[in-house]
């Protein structure tokens, strides 16, 4: 009983993070009808980065996380740019192609640079103990910095003009134009802030566990995941298919060996994908 | 038959046949291996343009039928003692059949849908047979040497393999070019264009649909046994690589997808690029990249791939690059 | 009677979008339906080819029930349907378009049987030249032309019109007509929804008007126009309506 509740907690903790980054995914989704296959290599990126400010430059990894976040709208901007922007209004076949190249070409730069070894960012924090619950202190702030960044993000998109101008996109890109939203600005912002969100999310992650440059990939397929639950294109049911699916990683393996989770989280995908395309939530 | 009267059919399949005579007269295993990989992936990326191609449908998962062909077909070579073509061919008809009944569920979702819905499907897949004891877990099945004695020893199966694979990718070849010429291929393309707009001119979608899944999904499951019978052992990580399963997209995309010429042309390209890349000590690193780079171009610039360009801009060649 | 249509009615959510529409239609005429925009005409044509399954009523065609059949399943019986937005098969060339019509349609055809039959009705249609062409490269008023002909390519007894006359100039307007009395006169049976108030006199045997989902009158041309309900739902102002009927 301890132990599942311990383990519900931590999953619990880890699906704010997992909600992080599918809330970027359902963003763009969102926004653009596009999805985004590049999700994976942008958390890297924020792995990554995290990372090298840490060894190298000493930066603890939650304050580097500012910079992180940065480099995230950056890269998001930029493969806007390059490579959504031509195919933003022809069939989806393309978009996802388009980001899958991304994909690729970031994977192959980061082999290239970084090699595939694991990487680990050594800043233990020790770990907190309320009764019997042992809670890492890296977990807790991980789901506070996510929560951090979920209440930036509403605030942004509901109470600034900018993410007003996002939202009315987003509903019908036709009639913000016309009345005077320049869609394209809106659209690579929201690129931007979609890999800013998945950025972040992989940085908090890499304070939790190791990495590979190939670690972002199973990330990814767990956002698709968490959106077709939560619902693609409501960054709010994107949070709370992340808690679900971390409590469900959490819950699982007291049942059955952990290699089973895989199973389930993908069949739970088809399964909903099947009967209920617009998520448990519902889309928009 | 209408089919038989086009020059490409015979100059796509004359030229397979004079490849893989030419391996055979040589004896060359190098040659035979490189072959042997180049036909695999025109076998592959043209059965999946019967369901991209043709009727319009993205699946980004489709290597899902080469891995559980393979491992079905692979377990009953191994552990059933079953002799190489009835496994094969097993393995084949079990992904139809797996294909159809699948379709009744993913069919029903459209674009982007879908193509998510297939890489879920060959998740779930991996992450099963991970946890399948039957067919080894997480660590797979191996074929013992004396698999091979009844092929006439390793270096004879291998040949086998190879002419098996050659066969078959002319076989693909031929059934693509018979359904672009059918009745049921004009459907399959009258879905790609317009579903609704198919579906009011009396095109039954649902199972015009099913069927071209069955269909692009047999051949990939032939192949698979082939494949892991040729390696000797399967294990999960080889047989569901998504990556994988989207390159053979990308091949499609990259020699024209929906004709018949276009995932040759493409496979043996983008096959052949990354073969050189990595070989290469300057870009042997990168090779992902510059793959990811010639997709981009060719998505953002030549929707249409090599073939599809050709086409339009030599019309009277439409004949022949079909 | 070709077609029965009872009591259908059709709801989306809240809105009512046909209610109780009754009506025959007897083989070789031309019906004309008209209304105001949103009237349910269109919704009517959905639910007639099997597009839409009505809450309640029947759709009877050649004495079968087809109520509630896929689309695909009613244009095998013979029933066709030209679209308003016209939706040709892009990469598919004109010929290809028709003969899907033609293979799928009520005499399921083989290739080569479907496509003297499209060669034919391009002909019929006037679109005989540019057989060759991809569907993607044509202009709008070829491409309602062509939405024609595959509809006729799958030899129906009953061809639904779907505002056919919609963006095409008078001249256009002329040819258009005079190809659907032909149809019409090869013995298929018409039913059209029109705006262009003066081709729909000319050509229609008897007018339905839809009104809000209701089938507010039916009846022969001159009948229909001079009736007050249709005249206030559809024509606007009566007295000035009058006056200019009386010009």
């Amino acid at each position: 009983m301890q132990q599942l509740i311990n383990s519900l907690t931590d999953g619990f903790l880890l699906g704010f993070v997992y909600g992080l980054a599918a809330m970027g995914l359902s963003l763009i989704w969102g926004v653009m009808s596009v999805i985004n296959l590049a999700h994976g290599p942008v958390i890297t990126v924020g792995m990554l980065t995290t990372y090298l400010l840490f060894v190298h430059l000493g930066l603890n990894p939650y304050l580097g996380m500012v910079v992180v976040a940065g480099v995230g709208l950056a890269l998001g901007l930029l493969i806007y740019a390059i490579a959504v922007h031509r195919v933003i209004s022809a069939p989806h076949l393309s978009s996802l192609l388009a980001t899958f190249a991304v994909n690729m070409i970031m994977l192959g730069v980061f082999n290239a640079v970084f090699g595939g070894d694991q990487n680990n960012i050594n800043y233990s924090l020790g770990s907190l103990s309320i009764g019997f619950l042992n809670l890492t202190y890296s977990r807790l702030l991980a789901a506070l910095g996510a929560m951090l960044f979920t209440a930036f993000l509403y605030l942004f998109l509901f109470f600034t003009r900018t993410g007003k101008a996002i939202r009315a996109v987003a509903n019908n890109r036709e009639a913000a134009e016309l009345m005077g939203i320049p869609s394209y600005r809106m659209l690579a912002l929201s690129f931007g802030l979609g890999s800013l969100l998945a950025a972040v999310a992989g940085s908090l992650i890499s304070t939790i566990f190791p990495f590979t440059i190939f670690s972002g990939g199973p990330y990814e397929l767990k956002s698709f995941v968490i959106c077709v639950l939560g619902g693609l294109g409501n960054p709010l049911g994107a949070l709370i298919g992340g808690l679900a699916l971390g409590l469900m990683e959490g819950v699982i393996p007291i049942w059955m060996p952990t290699s089973w989770v895989p199973v389930v989280e993908f069949g739970l995908f088809v399964f909903v994908l099947v009967v209920k395309p617009s998520g448990l939530l519902g889309a928009k | 038959m209408r089919a038989l009267k086009q020059p490409g059919l015979w100059l796509y399949v004359g030229g397979l046949l004079f490849w893989g005579l030419v391996i055979l007269f040589l004896q060359d295993p190098t040659l035979r291996e490189t072959s042997f990989t180049l036909l695999m992936y025109v076998g592959l990326a043209s059965s999946l343009n019967i369901l991209l191609g043709y009727t319009g449908y993205v699946s980004f998962g489709h290597i899902v039928f080469f891995g559980l062909g393979g491992y079905v077909g692979f377990y009953l070579l191994s552990h059933l003692g079953w002799s190489l073509y009835p496994a094969a061919l097993f393995g084949g008809i079990f992904c139809s059949v797996l294909a159809s009944l699948l379709g009744l569920a993913v069919l029903r979702l459209r674009g982007a849908y879908f193509a998510l819905a297939t890489i879920g499907v060959n998740e779930a897949a991996r992450a099963f047979v991970s946890n399948f004891s039957p067919f080894g877990g997480a660590t797979g099945m191996s074929l013992d040497y004396s698999g091979y004695s009844l092929y006439g020893g390793s270096m004879k199966a291998l040949w086998l393999a190879f002419i098996l694979v050659w066969l078959i990718a002319i076989a693909v070849v031929i059934m693509s070019y018979l359904v672009k010429q059918s009745r049921f291929g004009l459907g399959l393309m009258a879905i790609r264009e317009d579903e609704d707009a198919a579906m009011v001119m009396g095109v039954k979608a649902p199972q015009a649909k099913t069927w071209a899944y069955a269909l692009s999904a047999f051949f990939p499951g032939l192949i698979g046994t082939i494949y892991f019978f040729k390696n000797g052992n399967v294990e999960p990580g080889d047989a569901f690589r998504l990556h994988l399963s989207i390159e053979m997209l990308v091949m499609i995309m990259l020699g024209g997808q929906g004709t018949v010429l276009g995932p040759i042309l493409g496979s043996l390209g983008y096959e052949r690029l990354r073969g050189y890349l990595l070989v290469s000590p300057l870009f042997k690193n990168l090779h992902l990249a510059i793959s990811g780079v010639a997709l981009l171009l060719i998505i953002l610039f030549v929707p249409a791939g090599a073939v599809g360009w050709l086409r339009r801009r030599f019309p009277r060649l439409r004949g022949v690059l079909e | 009677m070709i077609l029965e249509v009872r009591d259908v009615t059709k709801r989306f959510g809240g809105l009512q979008a046909l209610s109780d529409v009754t009506f025959d239609l007897g083989a070789g005429e031309i019906l004309g339906l008209i209304g105001p925009n949103g009237a349910g005409k269109t919704t009517l044509f959905n639910v007639i080819n099997g597009v839409f399954r009505p809450e309640k009523g029947q759709v009877i065609f050649r004495d079968e029930d087809v109520t509630g059949l896929p689309a695909y399943e009613v244009a095998r019986r013979g029933l066709a349907r030209a679209y308003q937005v016209v939706r040709p098969l892009n990469d598919l060339t004109v010929r290809e378009n028709v003969m899907v019509g033609a293979c799928y349609g009520r005499e399921q055809y083989s290739l080569a049987k479907a496509a003297r039959v499209a060669d034919d009705v391009l002909a019929q249609v006037g679109l005989a030249d540019k057989a060759g062409l991809l569907a993607g490269s044509l202009n709008v008023a070829q491409k309602k032309r062509l939405e024609l002909a595959r509809a006729l390519g799958s030899q129906p007894y009953l061809l639904l019109l779907d505002e056919v006359l919609a963006g095409l100039n008078p001249s256009e307007i002329a040819l258009m007509m005079e190809t659907i009395r032909r149809i019409r006169d090869s013995g298929i049976t018409i039913l059209m929804i029109e705006h262009v108030m003066q081709a729909m006199m000319n050509i229609s045997d008897r007018i339905l008007v839809l009104d809000y989902g209701e089938l507010i009158a039916q009846g022969p041309p001159q009948e229909v126009v001079n009736n007050p309900q249709v005249i206030e739902a559809y024509l606007g102002d009566p007295k000035l309506t009058q006056r200019l009927l009386g010009e």
